[in-house]
């Protein structure tokens, strides 16, 4: 197959619709105001924009988070601890467990201040690229928080996804042999040559790299894990424990020889099998995430996809900038096609509805209630994504979130709470005709509205619904009728894609 | 323009009408169609259905959360060890009341064992037989962390890693078939436990939050969103797209929402007391039980009971709400002649350690007992007591796996598997009337 499967879309195809749904995809949308000037670019400097984002500032939201909350004990705490052990003071290991309760508590905190800072960040960000692709990590290489207990080895972790988040693979992989969150949470801390602990080894052929079953067996696994022994952490440093490395012959995925870690990366890097994995998981997410079994056309748009990692040594901008500048990425069949993630549905709503952020707190624990508390999430595996985002109890939760940053009402509060902050959604008309009193018609603004928001034609229905609602109102569209618009067409079963 | 326009609701511009049969199909929400294809329920099985057919058992899990003290819950005053490492806070034996503390009402005077004194509710339905008390319930290798340990119960695996064990069991037995509202939990957000891989609960912390908010705003707002929400699948609308999954899902909802707020809506048969969180949601099960939902598990939790300082009092007050709960609940079912269909189950992620602190409270611990509750248990205190005196660090050493009470459940109970469930096999508590399960 010819690398023209990445066919790239017709330069005049790149309409005001194309660059809505380049930054829905590639980002979490924007303002109409936005893409008009998204799609004014054309699409290969729309497309270098978004991927080449080092050139823009970091958004200003400071972390400042503490290191040390979690920091081992030194040896005169740990003697001490001893100490009180062997002498059975009860009052004195109490006092121990006091203080530990204390900084676990503490650090519970942090982790919590570390969603919002997460969360803010994808909120202002002018890369939303980077914030997107440090997200499709997050879950690619999962780690939750509550195996752990350390917020700050989270930190290190999500400041790695950030600086390779558009950068080379390999190096993501290298990186998560030695970082000390993953190694402790798939307990890569606990691999000896006395006693081999297998499972970073499993999860990293299954889930990091090659593919659940793909090309490997289960002696593969042990051999990797062999590998893999000695790898573990100090404090917040990688530590390569020689004494505990296996020195002898290992054989993986038909090479034999001396091996570490690294070594073991690097044969996985080697398969071609890997790399389509990868792109199969990128498709999954910027593409069309119902394919369970991709169909003869997204088999080889994948396929190539694979080929332009490999040929580019792992980089991804290349992959990047070829993905969403081709016609495949703009097909109708792969526009919303695209369950909105918890995360995606709040940073959206907020970025493109320009609505007030209200409170950080509130978001963190809708995300959680949608299923997607960020630094936590479910297992390994991470977010299984797609529909099973959606079910009876969080389909409330996403509509009434939606009327929440529209209007200040709290779902769990009964009484309006309107904190202060009135939504202003005129900017949403601005690039609609103006009468002489300056009104938009609700038969221009409703259709509009429905596709700039669903990013779909809307079902005939949807507009007969609006518009009758609308009459009721005097037929006018602004100010409280439009927010009262704007939380109906939220609470479309559609907005829930993009 | 002459391109396609996307549309999320079929993927080509034009579409032929389906056949009439799909349109009405069409607007059949998701989980009767799906039961419809005879996967797992026949159609008609919710209106034929009769108390007692196997298929018709609920459990109700009482999730005690924060490690309740369960040396205070249920008292061993037999021992003198009891008394010397909880000086201001050991409950006295019946009649020989120990300060603040106050005496224990009589369980088992054979065993020694007495309720804390708040719990004349469950005293109660001990004495009706409807009772049974699992003692010294934990695992091995215990773990001191609230989510840990929380995880591991709910997982019922030691490495506290996957699935929730209810929700696994719905996945086995539903082969692959989510059951709406076939698991029903009480809170803010859904527990592990009741998490599957298909199966995912219904979770709500008040019947008037599990609805679109937006019809608050003004009385304009209800129709056009009723208009949207309960539309379900129009016929043009191409059934495997992602957007008829979405619609379907979205009917679903308003329908669950409903049969939820009606059922809830209604006067219960018994006066539930107020000011008792658990007894408030224990109201909204019993009427959901008796307005016939299809639910098999409801899920409710009472919090407060990491009680590391002067619990006298906070501990107390959570046995009143605890103790209270659970007898008006019971009466509620009676009432109802429900009450043979319905096992509850209590259970706290640990105990507490057996002696107190500096602050006259207790420090996260290890083995606890369970409850069950209906006229289907063995009634009476079940198993051993771990032993006083011989501590592993300070702390009791379990004498049943919690488990094997879930295994028992899951076969004897849920008629399911457990092995298939738990992964693998448990030594079955004897915890049910063999006679009361026929």
């Amino acid at each position: 197959m010819p690398e023209t499967t990445l066919r790239a879309l017709n330069r005049q195809d790149f309409d005001f619709w194309a660059a809505h749904h380049l930054l829905s995809r590639a980002g979490f949308g924007g303002t109409p105001d936005q893409v008009l000037s998204l799609s004014r670019l054309g699409l290969d400097d729309a497309v270098d924009f978004i991927v080449d984002y080092q050139s823009l500032p970091e958004p200003e939201v400071s972390a400042g988070f503490q290191s040390d909350i979690m920091r081992p004990p030194t040896r005169e705490e740990s003697m001490a601890y001893q100490q009180a052990r062997r002498s059975g003071d009860e009052e004195a290991l109490s006092e121990f467990r006091r203080r530990r309760q204390e900084r676990q508590a503490a650090d519970r905190k942090q982790v919590e201040e570390m969603r919002k800072w997460w969360l803010e960040r994808m909120i202002e960000t002018p890369r939303p690229l980077e914030e997107k692709m440090t997200l499709f990590w997050h879950g690619h290489f999962a780690t939750g928080y509550r195996a752990i207990e350390d917020s700050w080895h989270m930190y290190m972790q999500n400041r790695m996804f950030r600086t390779e988040a558009t950068g080379n693979f390999g190096r993501l992989l290298y990186g998560i042999i030695r970082d000390p969150a993953m190694l402790r949470y798939l307990n890569n801390n606990q691999n000896r040559k006395q006693r081999p602990n297998e499972n970073l080894s499993r999860e990293l052929m299954e889930l990091f790299s090659l593919g659940e079953g793909n090309e490997y067996t289960e002696s593969d696994i042990k051999e990797g894990a062999r590998a893999l022994t000695g790898y573990t952490y100090e404090d917040d440093e990688f530590r390569y424990n020689e004494r505990n490395h296996d020195q002898d012959q290992k054989t993986i995925l038909g090479r034999t020889g001396n091996f570490d870690g690294d070594d073991l990366v690097g044969i996985i890097l080697s398969r071609r099998v890997c790399s389509e994995f990868i792109a199969m998981k990128l498709y999954k997410f910027f593409v069309n995430d119902e394919p369970s079994v991709p169909n003869k056309e997204q088999r080889t748009f994948i396929t190539a996809m694979g080929r332009r990692l490999r040929t580019h040594e792992y980089d991804l901008k290349p992959l990047l900038k070829a993905l969403f500048k081709s016609e495949h990425f703009y097909a109708p069949e792969n526009r919303c096609s695209v369950v909105k993630s918890p995360i995606q549905l709040m940073v959206q709503t907020i970025r493109s509805l320009r609505t007030p952020v209200r409170d950080l707190s509130t978001l963190s624990a809708a995300g959680d209630l949608m299923g997607q508390s960020i630094l936590e999430p479910p297992s390994v595996k991470g977010w299984d994504g797609g529909r099973s985002w959606i079910n009876t109890s969080t389909l409330f939760v996403r509509q009434n979130l939606a009327v929440y940053l529209l209007t200040g009402k709290r779902p769990d509060i009964y009484d309006w709470q309107v904190s202060g902050v009135r939504y202003d959604g005129d900017h949403m008309l601005s690039t609609l005709e103006r009468d002489e009193r300056g009104r938009v018609s609700p038969q221009e603004a409703l259709p509009y509205l429905c596709r700039f928001l669903l990013g779909s034609e809307p079902h005939p229905s949807r507009l007969e619904t609006l518009n009758a609602f609308l009459d009721r109102h005097g037929g006018r569209i602004d100010g409280d009728r439009l927010v009262g618009a704007l939380c109906l067409i939220t609470s479309m079963p559609e907005y829930q894609l993009c | 323009m002459t391109r396609e326009e996307p549309r999320a609701y079929s993927r080509r511009l034009f579409l032929q009408q389906g056949v009439t049969l799909a349109s009405i199909a069409s607007t059949v929400p998701w989980f009767i169609q799906r039961s419809a294809s005879g996967i797992m329920h026949p159609l008609d099985s919710a209106v034929s259905s009769l108390a007692g057919v196997p298929e018709e058992r609920i459990l109700v899990v009482v999730q005690l959360g924060g490690g309740n003290d369960g040396l205070n819950t249920v008292v061993p005053y037999f021992s003198d060890s009891y008394r010397l490492a909880r000086p201001g806070i050991a409950i006295g034996a019946p009649g020989a009341p120990n300060g603040g503390a106050g005496e224990a009402i009589q369980l088992d005077e054979n065993a020694g064992l007495g309720l804390h004194p708040q719990l004349g509710g469950l005293k109660e339905l001990h004495d009706q037989g409807l009772l049974s008390v699992i003692q010294g319930a934990g695992y091995p290798n215990p773990n001191r962390s609230h989510f840990t340990s929380m995880d591991i119960w709910h997982t019922a695996r030691r490495d506290a890693k996957g699935n929730g064990w209810i929700g696994r069991y719905f996945d086995n037995t539903c082969n692959g078939t989510p059951t709406p509202e076939g698991a029903i939990s009480i809170g803010r957000k859904a527990p592990l436990a009741m998490i599957g891989d298909v199966q995912k609960p219904v979770s709500f912390e008040s019947e008037d939050l599990f609805r679109w908010l937006g019809q608050d705003l003004h009385d304009s707002m209800k129709d056009p969103y009723d208009k949207i929400n309960r539309m379900g699948m129009p016929g043009d609308v191409e059934p495997d797209t992602q957007a008829s999954f979405l619609m379907r899902t979205a009917l679903d909802a308003q329908l669950s929402s409903d049969r939820i707020r009606t059922a809830v809506g209604r006067r219960p048969l018994v006066e539930y007391p107020n000011n008792n969180p658990l007894a408030a949601q224990l109201r909204m099960v019993g009427a959901m039980i008796r307005d016939e939902m299809r639910t098999r598990v409801y899920y409710v939790t009472l919090g407060g009971f990491d009680t590391h300082a002067s619990q006298l009092n906070s501990h107390g007050n959570k046995m009143r709400q605890f103790g209270q709960a659970m007898n008006i609940f019971q009466q509620d079912l009676k009432a109802q002649g429900n009450d043979s269909r319905v096992l509850t189950m209590v259970f706290s992620e640990f105990g507490r350690r057996v002696a107190q602190n500096a602050s006259g409270g207790t420090d996260h611990g290890t083995a606890a007992p369970m409850f069950l509750v209906g006229p289907m248990v063995r009634p009476g205190v079940l198993g051993q007591h771990p032993s006083l005196d011989n501590l592993d660090s300070g702390d009791l050493v379990h004498t049943v796996d919690f488990r094997s009470v879930y295994a028992s459940v899951l076969d004897d109970w849920m008629k399911s598997s457990s092995v298939d469930v738990l992964g693998e096999p448990f030594q079955k508590a004897r915890i049910f009337n063999p006679e009361s399960l026929k």
